[in-house]
Formats: C-alpha cells, structure tokens, sequence
C-alpha cells in the first residue's frame, strides 16, 4: 500500500493542486504536504498527493558510484 | 549537478535503476560477502510494496542460499484485525452507511469468512484510489451534488441523486506512515468545506514501535531490517536509531526499483559483516534525515498517538493513531457506537507467525490448499503486498 511513482510538475494549478506528468499520462495531485513545490521538480506521488520532492542530485551521485563500481568489473548473469 | 534535470535524465536514471549492468557487480558482492559470513543472514523487508518488488523483480532469485528475505509486518492489511473487518461490515449492514476504503481492503474475511467485496456494485462499497475523492463522494451521499430535498411528515429528508435517503460515508482509516498524512490533511477539511457526513475509522499503524516491538521478541527470527522507502520519506533517519542500542540489529532505508533493492540488501550485509548496528540510508534521492515535518504536522494536528491491536502482533503501545478530542465528531467508533476490536485468526491460518517473520508462507498448513489469492483465508493471501500472495504469484514455494 505504500506504492509511490516519481512524476514531474508540469505547473502548479490556480487551485493550489499541481498537474503533474509522466510519459504520456497526466493527472492533478495535491500538493499542499510539500514545503515549496515549483514546476519542474520531480516529486513522489502517493495516494494522490505528493509527499516528497525527489532530490536529483543524490540520485546522480548514487548513479556514478554504481557505474564505477560496473565498470570495475562485471558480475554474474543476472 | 546540472543546473535543470531533464526529461532525458529522468529517463537515464529510471533506465539505469533497471540496468543489468549496474545490477552485476552488486549480486556478486552480495555473493561474496554472503560466503564470507558463512551463516544464515536473515533480513526482514519491513514493507509489503518491497516485499512484492523484490519478488516481482526476481531479486529473492539471485540471492545466496544463505541470505533469506523474510516479511515483516509492513503490509496494512494483513495487520488489521478481523474485527475491523466486522465492525466495518456492521457499520455497512447494521448502520447503513457507505463504506470508502483503498481496494486492498476488500476481499479480507471477517471472523464469520464474510467480506466487503459481497457489496461491490451496489454502491454501499466505494473504491477510492485518493482520499481526495472523498470529499465529492460525500457530497453525493448526502443529496448536495446532484441531490434534492424532499418534504415528509417529520420534516424535510435529503435525497442522493438517484431518489435513495442521503446517508454517511465511512473511510476505513487503514495504512502507515505514508499514507496517513494524506486522509488527515483531506479530515482536517471538511469542516471548512461543510461536509458533515463523512467519518473516519482509525486503525492507522505506526512503524518504528513495532519494530522495536519485534525486535524485544523473545524468539526473534531475523537478523537486521530492510527499512521501509515511503514511510521514511514522511519519518526521515532518527525514528529508527534504536536499532543502535543493545540488541538491536542493522536496518538500511532501501527504494523499490531493482537497484535500490540490491544496494539496499548489500548494505545490510556490509552492516552485517562488520557487526554495526547502524541504521543507513540507501534511498538518498528520497528520504532526507529529517523527513517530511510538513506532511507530520499535518498528520499530528488531527490524531495522536495511542495503543493499537496489531494482528499477530498484540497490542503495542502508542503504535496506532486517533482522532484528538477536538476532532471526535469526525470518529466512526464514537459516533455508530462500534465495539471494541479483538483479534481472531480462522482455524490453521498461520498469518501472525508469518508477519513475525516465524513461518514462511509455504510452511502454512494451508497455503495454495484451500488458501490461494482467488479464495483467500487468511489476510497475507488477500492483500496484492501480503507475504502468501507474493509468493503464491511469483514461485519461491515448492508446491
């Protein structure tokens, strides 16, 4: 029950909601549980609201560590 | 960092959070750590979303023979108890209420094998997938949206839109720490909004309480924590530093995409290898130290903290959520006058041992005969993220 899906704001709607997209869907989310939401930012959907905002650039790091780590060497098949 | 993220790196980093070549040299780490310990490492994925993404994603497949993935009690549903379910069926037969809860909900049998699910399609069971839809529901139950209003003796009745009495929507208030920011911040307004016919029925459940609870167990069955990704998003790191104490064990915040879960699962074992009772952080993009204090707050101005009844598991102290004082005209319990909620299990189901992480689903007497997802007996083979269903769809039993 705790599924969330990162979708990224496309605008915040004069209503205070935020449509918000990911590949061809679209859909309103509340996103009155985040401190400053702007269009733009990647955010975690759950339930119909957004209830993080992603930070990209832990992501980022967190993906070179790994690519380094790849290309150490490889592993099984998996 | 580039100065604007892109859709093009949104989609490397999904791509790449799948990636084999990324997920390689993570499986033979695991590997050969695993073989240096030499024992058997049991980690309990606390979550029931990891507990279906590890299966979907085949992950439990890869791992060594010595590192085993047990549930824990992450699932909502498999920890609400048979009670609930009856009262819930009583505030829909007795009280003649609507009834609005996530899907999960559904098809779990109260303590007579009767669920909701009997009431899908005639309009006193609302599936809602935000309870952001609440708010218009209500307002349809109640003759406001599309309804009208008719004179009798005894004075004016409302009517829905369809000619039948207005009648009360009750929210079956079931979920963790993620979940439960989002129906308080929709309950904290409703009095804002005029709508007076929608109550809520708390068995919301906390989650570090009850790993601390598992953790004083007696005949403990594990040996650290995978933590849960979306509750800690709301919670951030500090809730769980018990697990730096005196018996307490690892426990590592992991995301759900393949490779979350493998950096997650190696960074256990590190813990694990190096004998740190340590809690870490390996879903960064994600979870902040402090997690969300907003969504909290929110979920802090309607309910407090008190002893909840977990199926399997007995009462823990503090480890649920009720309405505060102020807010008891919005309780379900108070306002239909429901009975207190006990626990019971149906004869030979093995639910509570599995939630402990005691039993796997396939030591179950009658797990794939008669207890399957289509004919379910116990809560772990009803709810999709329940323990008995990820198994029973994604092998890992020897049937």
């Amino acid at each position: 029950m705790c599924l969330a899906v990162p979708m990224e704001i496309v605008r915040i709607n004069a209503n205070g909601k935020a449509l918000v997209r990911q590949d061809s869907l679209e859909t309103e989310v509340d996103v009155s549980l985040l401190e400053n939401p702007q269009a733009g930012d990647y955010v975690i959907i759950h339930a119909g609201f957004a209830i993080e905002t992603l930070d990209l650039e832990e992501a980022e790091v967190r993906l070179k560590l790994f690519r380094a780590i790849s290309e150490l060497g490889s592993g099984p098949e998996v | 960092m580039k100065s604007k993220w892109t859709r093009d790196d949104q989609e490397t980093l999904r791509e790449s959070l799948r990636s084999r070549e990324l997920a390689r040299p993570l499986v033979r780490e695991i590997r050969e750590l695993a073989e240096s310990l030499d024992r058997e490492m049991r980690i309990m994925e606390v979550c029931g979303t990891h507990t279906v993404a590890l299966r979907r994603s085949g992950i439990h497949s890869f791992l060594p023979d010595n590192v085993r993935m047990i549930s824990g009690p992450g699932c909502p549903v498999c920890v609400t108890p048979t009670g609930y379910i009856d009262n819930a069926l009583a505030l829909l037969e007795e009280k003649d209420c609507v009834i609005a809860t996530f899907g999960d909900m559904l098809k779990v049998p109260g303590s007579e094998g009767r669920s909701l699910s009997r009431y899908m399609g005639t309009g006193r069971v609302r599936i809602v997938y935000s309870p952001a839809e609440l708010i218009e529901m209500a307002r349809e139950a109640d003759g406001q949206s599309g309804g009208s209003i008719r004179l009798q003796p005894g004075g004016f009745i409302r009517l829905q839109s369809d000619g039948s009495p207005a009648k009360s929507v009750v929210f079956l208030g079931i979920g963790f720490e993620t979940t439960i920011p989002a129906i308080a911040s929709v309950f904290l307004n409703t009095g804002e909004l005029g709508i007076e016919n929608l109550y809520l029925y708390t068995a919301f459940k906390t989650v570090p309480l009850a790993l601390r609870a598992l953790l004083k167990a007696p005949d403990r069955h594990f040996d650290a924590f995978l933590l849960p990704g979306h509750v800690s998003v709301i919670l951030g790191t500090e809730p769980y530093e018990f697990l730096k104490q005196p018996g307490g064990v690892p426990g590592v915040i992991t995301g759900f995409e393949p490779i979350d879960l493998l950096s997650g699962i190696l960074a256990v074992l590190r813990l694990l290898a190096a004998g740190e009772n340590r809690v870490e952080n390996a879903y960064p993009r994600a979870v902040r130290k402090e997690g969300n204090p907003r969504a909290r707050a929110v979920m802090n101005r309607l309910l407090y903290p008190v002893d909840e009844l977990w199926r399997g598991l007995g009462v823990i102290p503090l480890s649920g959520m009720q309405l505060k004082p102020e807010f008891a005209a919005l309780d379900a319990a108070g306002r239909f006058d429901l009975p207190e909620i006990r626990d019971f299990d149906p004869p030979g189901c093995s639910c509570a041992q599995v939630i402990q992480g005691k039993l796997l689903p396939y030591q179950c007497p009658l797990f794939g005969r008669p207890c399957t997802p289509e004919k379910p007996i116990g809560p772990c083979m009803v709810s999709s993220e329940g323990s008995c269903a990820a198994h029973f769809r994604y092998g890992d039993h020897p049937l």
